[in-house]
């Protein structure tokens, strides 16, 4: 059995050299990283039934896609709970309010100088770490966890979202300037355009923030259901082909969620210098 | 520099901490006013502000009560005491760091062999951008879990986590790093008639170090919440994290908010060391500017 995986191995090695020797084509690039990963889950399952490890210390992908078909219920309540609950709504209001702070704050240059470095410095704490403070506050629902999310997002968002709206320069400005335009005028048809790549990237960044958020806040206390609280629960009673399960649900949730904040990216931002090839 | 960053910043702190304090008589004051109640006696607005400052659980402490906490709990305890705040930050560092030094080694080495490797590149590559954008501090339970079972505890699983939190920054951040050198620059190893190792230690190494600092610093960063949260799962034991979750066990706000504090110096003082590092090293490559 072992044996056999190694095999599977090298086969997969070659493939992939082979593939990679050729010049690159969507296909390939689509391949090489396809053949990469089910390498991975036969190698996984094939140690994992030759060496008999205990399912309690490591199931086998096949377990795992087991629990997953078998649980699907459960699997969509948790996400329900988790996500749109949890980490959506925090992140709508985390960012929105990042957002409509940045314009505010933008107005005064001076504040401006102010907020940068704070928001910077702040961006960087373990601000998860906010958890049993919300629990406290708004209780075991998901409003605690929507609030852990807007305190995880806030900051990166706002950092991102000020500097993109003072990113345009003297002589867009000034243009404004003599065509006499009001901040209004300003604001919507220059200071917001040239702010989107920024306010993307940091909507992007957030997108991972929210997810981590809401999961880790349920470890602090939960109702009976959410992602957080599965994974804390099933973990103690040794179910640990249900654990895989939600983490693959997060997974695929945590890099749709990024790839549909990319796909709106490419479609608003797509002049950008960064772009160009 | 003084008037342009340190006065803004200064002011922006200063309404922080006023908003703080509001909230703090907002917060609190429902307390007040229902003890008042019970004990049937009218108060004057004064006396519940006053009142909203020094309570034993508040609901949210005022900033002098949390820095009081954080002196008494570092300065006044001896640092062998388990309510010293400064015993529990060393357990969270020690994780943190051996975390941190194994993942970004591992992390340098995989951007080495993707750089190298074509297949290494096409095939891993993906998968390391991919998983950045997955929760993966959701598998912290189960590895501290786990591990707990075949008999290893303690230090080694949270430094896993660690490990794996500051890994994928590191490979993305130094694949990018590896990949800076223009053109031009190769090419002029190429007429030197360049071995593929020579262009790696004079060229691609130096020109990757500003690239490694800035993903160290989101490397440690990302160590030291996965540190914390490697705490949870266990209990109460030691540790900044055991430390917030005994605080949430016993309704305790002014010690979460302590260790709250306690965490962020440790994150600001951590980065702020890479931080001062590159500096140096830059000055010292000629390449600050």
């Amino acid at each position: 059995m072992l044996g056999l995986a190694g095999g599977v191995w090298v086969l997969a090695w070659w493939i992939n050299v082979r593939l990679a020797s050729r010049p690159a084509t969507p296909l390939t690039r689509l391949a090489i990283p396809a053949t990469f990963g089910v390498t991975i889950l036969v190698l996984w399952e094939g140690v994992v039934r030759a060496l008999e490890v205990p399912s309690v210390i490591l199931p086998p992908p096949s377990a795992i896609a087991l629990s997953f078909a078998r649980n699907t219920d459960i699997l969509w309540i948790d996400f329900v709970q988790t996500f749109v609950r949890g980490a959506l709504s925090g992140y709508a209001m985390g960012c929105g309010s990042a957002i409509l702070i940045a314009i505010l704050v933008d107005r005064s240059p001076f504040l401006r100088r102010g907020i940068l470095p704070l928001g910077n410095f702040v961006a960087a704490l373990p601000i998860v770490g906010t958890a049993p403070i919300f629990v406290m506050w708004f209780g075991f629902g998901w409003q605690s966890k929507a609030a852990v999310v807007v305190a995880m997002t806030f900051f990166p968002m706002l950092v991102n979202m000020v500097q993109g709206l003072s990113s345009s320069d003297a002589m867009q400005r000034d243009i404004m300037k003599t065509y006499n335009a009001s901040y209004w005028q300003t604001l919507v048809k220059l200071k917001l355009p040239v702010a989107m790549p920024h306010a993307l990237n940091g909507l992007k960044i957030c997108t991972t923030l929210a997810l981590i958020g809401a999961i880790v806040a349920e470890f602090f206390g939960s109702p009976i259901q959410g992602m957080g609280f599965r994974i804390s629960t099933e973990v103690g009673r040794l179910a640990l082909d249900l654990v895989w399960a939600e983490i693959v649900v997060a997974a695929i949730t945590g890099s749709s969620f990024y790839g549909l904040v990319t796909l709106i990216d490419n479609r608003i931002a797509f002049w950008h210098p960064s772009r160009r090839k | 520099m003084l008037t342009r960053t340190l006065l803004p910043v200064a002011t922006v702190s200063a309404m922080v901490i006023a908003f703080w304090y509001v909230m703090v008589v907002v917060m609190n004051s429902a307390w007040t006013l229902d003890q008042a109640k019970r004990s049937g006696i009218e108060l004057q607005f004064g006396e519940i502000v006053a009142d909203t400052m020094q309570q034993d659980r508040p609901r949210l402490p005022s900033p002098h009560q949390v820095g009081l906490e954080l002196w008494d709990a570092t300065v006044a305890k001896k640092i062998t005491s388990r309510r010293s705040l400064v015993f529990h930050g060393w357990v969270t560092l020690s994780a943190t760091m051996l975390g941190f030094v194994i993942g970004s080694l591992l992390g340098v080495l995989l951007a080495v062999s993707i750089v190298h490797s074509r297949v290494m590149d096409m095939g891993v590559m993906p998968w390391a951008i991919a998983s950045q954008t997955i929760p993966i501090l959701a598998l912290a339970p189960m590895i501290i879990v786990i591990l707990n079972s075949v008999g290893i505890s303690g230090l080694i699983p949270k430094a896993i986590i660690s490990a794996y939190l500051s890994f994928f920054p590191v490979v993305v951040g130094m694949v990018s790093g590896f990949r800076s050198p223009e053109f031009m620059q190769i090419d002029l190893l190429r007429t030197y008639n360049a071995t593929k190792r020579q262009v790696f230690w004079k060229l691609r190494i130096p020109a990757s170090v500003p690239f490694l600092f800035t993903s160290l610093k989101i490397g440690i960063a990302a160590s030291l919440v996965g540190a914390i949260v490697g705490e949870l799962p266990t209990g109460a034991v030691a540790g900044l994290g055991a430390r917030l979750l005994a605080g949430s066990y016993y309704g305790q706000t002014t010690q979460i908010w302590a260790a709250l504090f306690a965490a962020a110096i440790l994150a600001a003082s951590l980065v702020g060391a890479i931080g001062m590092l590159q500096r140096l090293t830059l000055a010292r490559m000629g390449m600050d500017r």
